[in-house]
């Protein structure tokens, strides 16, 4: 493959430049070079007899060689005159695309957005909630409505296939609160206590805290990711244009499937927890099993296991609704896909938080 | 430099316990266009995409410029990645990059040169393929259904490749712009000596476009030919692919 070359020979004219070898692709670098040396006077006249190979890359760069207004061609090879036409037609001044720049009142701007948006969400939280009592309310009446197989199909996706991870985790975070608990409560002689701490603590807040951290980043991601990819190869358009409500059909069972599973969850998960906590007793503190579920059947009362199990469906809500909305949002791009996946699984879990808040305040409120 | 652009042989691609394409040999000559068609779900696109190595084959061997399709020196990959380019029936150009981006990139990686000569010979061949500079900046979802499919062929057009796999270029295209496509190929293929392998239904394409045409049908090939020579075959899919009444509205 000959290197790409342009020789000036000035003639009675003016300057008159002829290019020769191959002007493809390829030679990009070779032919960038020629570009940046031949930035003088434009020719009067380019002589391309010489040019054995060419592509729309090493085109282009003879008509940079050209100059604007362009000069006369001469010796076009006619296997190659369609390309020179065509690159002919282009506009001499290819106009750039609009530069992004990056400014600090775009910060600013982006602050804003960020502030108007939470504002939407809120909205959007709202408006998905009336939307579903309301599908929720027709369904009662018409209970051909409930979608059954769609809520058994989820139930078992996001209830059934959840125990083992659900039951790892809490039997873990049990253990390690118990070990904790001896370790700490030994040195003053507290470690009576240790099991009442570790009743309370998961009955009450972190049972149903870590089932729905693990809801939220396991079925409403999955939520979210499916109900955006729905959207963007226009399902749900489809849906609506043959008269049925997405919310009957896609989220309503959803939400449905994880306000069922969640309390299920929670149970199964407390309770797992209190077994990690009593291995723990057993192997590290040297309390019997018998002992353990003495004191735990003192320590605890009804109330603070329905704390947390009232708590169970409210969070399953927060979660399946946050994943719809945010599901629905899905625009266009893959970006945006992961984007609101990302945003449903933070808002959900920030959310759930804040509603716990909420009810540790209330319970208080009540003495329970 | 090989005779042939692509040469199959003897392919064998199934899924499960179908098979899809049987024995299957063809050749894509140098310079030359051949339209393939086929019965829809016939394994066209399947075939397309074993070319492509998008799909294990079961048997049989795929060159493409002399090089194996199922090479294993990474560099022969490579240089067929930069000989070959390909457009995909939905366009799959990249969501979230803009289209002077989807254009820059394989260009980037493959090419020299400065990033404003690369950015104009991107800005050339959308304007080429008949979109304006306006469109550049613009990303994938914005764009029409037409646009996408022009925005797809720039970009497989971008590194100046030997060889053009072309799935549904037409489709979805107002027969204006498709006319303009088939223009486009022609000259492509007549300045850069392309070899362009292109599934299609657009009689308009394969009456002015394609130099031969193969007729797909049940997993092999039915008929490899010129166009007056294959609608003569004596076969019953043959005859209603071409004697129904859109092959005669062609004027065929």
């Amino acid at each position: 493959m000959t290197a790409p070359k342009i020789a000036s020979v000035t003639a009675d004219g003016g300057l008159r430049l002829e290019a020769s070898g191959a002007w493809i692709a390829d030679n990009a670098d070779a032919l960038q070079v020629l570009l940046d040396a031949a930035g003088g006077a434009p020719p009067a006249a380019l002589d391309v007899a010489g040019v054995e190979r060419l592509d729309t890359f090493g085109a282009w760069a003879l008509a940079r060689v050209q100059g604007r207004p362009r000069a006369a061609l001469t010796g076009v090879r006619a296997t190659q005159a369609g390309l020179f036409e065509a690159i002919e037609r282009l506009p001499v001044v290819l106009a750039p695309p609009p530069a992004r720049s990056a400014r600090f009142t775009d910060a600013l701007a982006a602050l804003g957005r960020a502030l108007v948006e939470a504002g939407a969400d809120g909205i959007d939280f709202a408006a998905m909630l009336g939307r579903l009592t309301l599908t929720f309310a027709r369904a009662v009446r018409h209970p051909q409505a409930f979608r059954l197989r769609s809520i058994v199909h989820h139930l078992d996706r996001v209830g059934v296939q959840a125990v083992p991870i659900m039951a790892m985790m809490t039997f873990l975070v049990g253990a390690i609160i118990a070990q904790q608990g001896f370790f700490h409560f030994r040195r003053f002689g507290a470690q009576d206590y240790v099991v009442d701490l570790v009743a309370v603590l998961i009955l009450r807040e972190i049972g149903v805290l870590l089932v729905t951290i693990m809801a939220a980043g396991r079925s409403g991601s999955a939520y979210t990711a499916e109900l955006g990819s729905m959207k963007v190869r226009e399902e749900i358009d489809a849906l609506s244009t043959m008269g049925f409500d997405a919310a009957e059909f896609l989220i309503l069972p959803r939400v449905l499937a994880l306000v069922i599973a969640l309390p299920a969850l929670t149970f199964i998960g407390s309770i797992s927890a209190l077994a990690g906590g009593g291995v723990v007793a057993w192997v590290y503190a040297g309390m019997s099993p018998a002992i353990y579920v003495a004191r735990l059947s003192e320590a605890v009362s009804l109330a603070h296991f329905e704390i947390g199990m009232i708590k169970a469906p409210f969070m399953a809500l927060v979660v399946g609704i946050v994943a719809a909305c945010e599901g629905l949002r899905v625009e266009g791009s893959t970006d945006s896909l992961g984007a609101r996946t990302t945003s449903s699984v933070v808002k959900s879990i920030f959310l759930a938080i804040v509603l716990d808040g909420l009810f540790a305040i209330f319970f208080a409120a009540i003495g329970m | 430099m090989t005779e042939s652009a692509i040469h199959i042989d003897d392919l064998t691609v199934g899924f499960g316990a179908k098979t899809v394409i049987d024995k299957l040999s063809l050749e894509v000559r140098r310079h030359e266009i051949l339209g393939l068609i086929g019965a829809s779900g016939g394994g066209k696109t399947v075939l397309l995409r074993a070319v492509l190595g998008l799909i294990p084959k079961r048997g049989g061997r795929i060159e493409i410029l002399g090089l194996a399709r199922e090479t294993d020196s990474a560099q022969e990959r490579r240089e067929i990645g930069r000989r070959c380019g390909a457009m995909f029936q939905q366009g799959a150009l990249f969501s979230s990059l803009t289209v002077l981006e989807n254009l820059e990139f394989p260009m980037r990686e493959y090419l020299g040169g400065s990033d404003r000569l690369r950015r104009e010979v991107a800005i050339a061949k959308l304007e080429m393929v008949g979109l304006s500079a306006d469109d550049a900046a613009k990303f994938p979802a914005e764009l029409s259904g037409g646009m996408v499919k022009r925005v797809a062929l720039a970009r497989a057009l971008a590194l100046d490749p030997d060889v053009l796999l072309l799935d549904e270029p037409t489709s979805g295209l107002d027969p204006i712009a498709a006319g303009d496509f088939d223009q486009l190929i022609r000259t492509l293929r007549q300045t850069l000596g392309l070899s362009v392998f292109l599934v299609t239904h657009d009689l308009d394409t394969l009456n002015s476009v394609c130099d031969r045409v193969a007729a797909l049908f049940d997993g092999k090939i039915l008929a490899v030919g010129p166009l007056a020579q294959v609608r003569d075959v004596d076969h019953p899919w043959i005859k209603a692919y071409f004697r129904g009444a859109r092959g005669r509205a062609a004027k065929l």
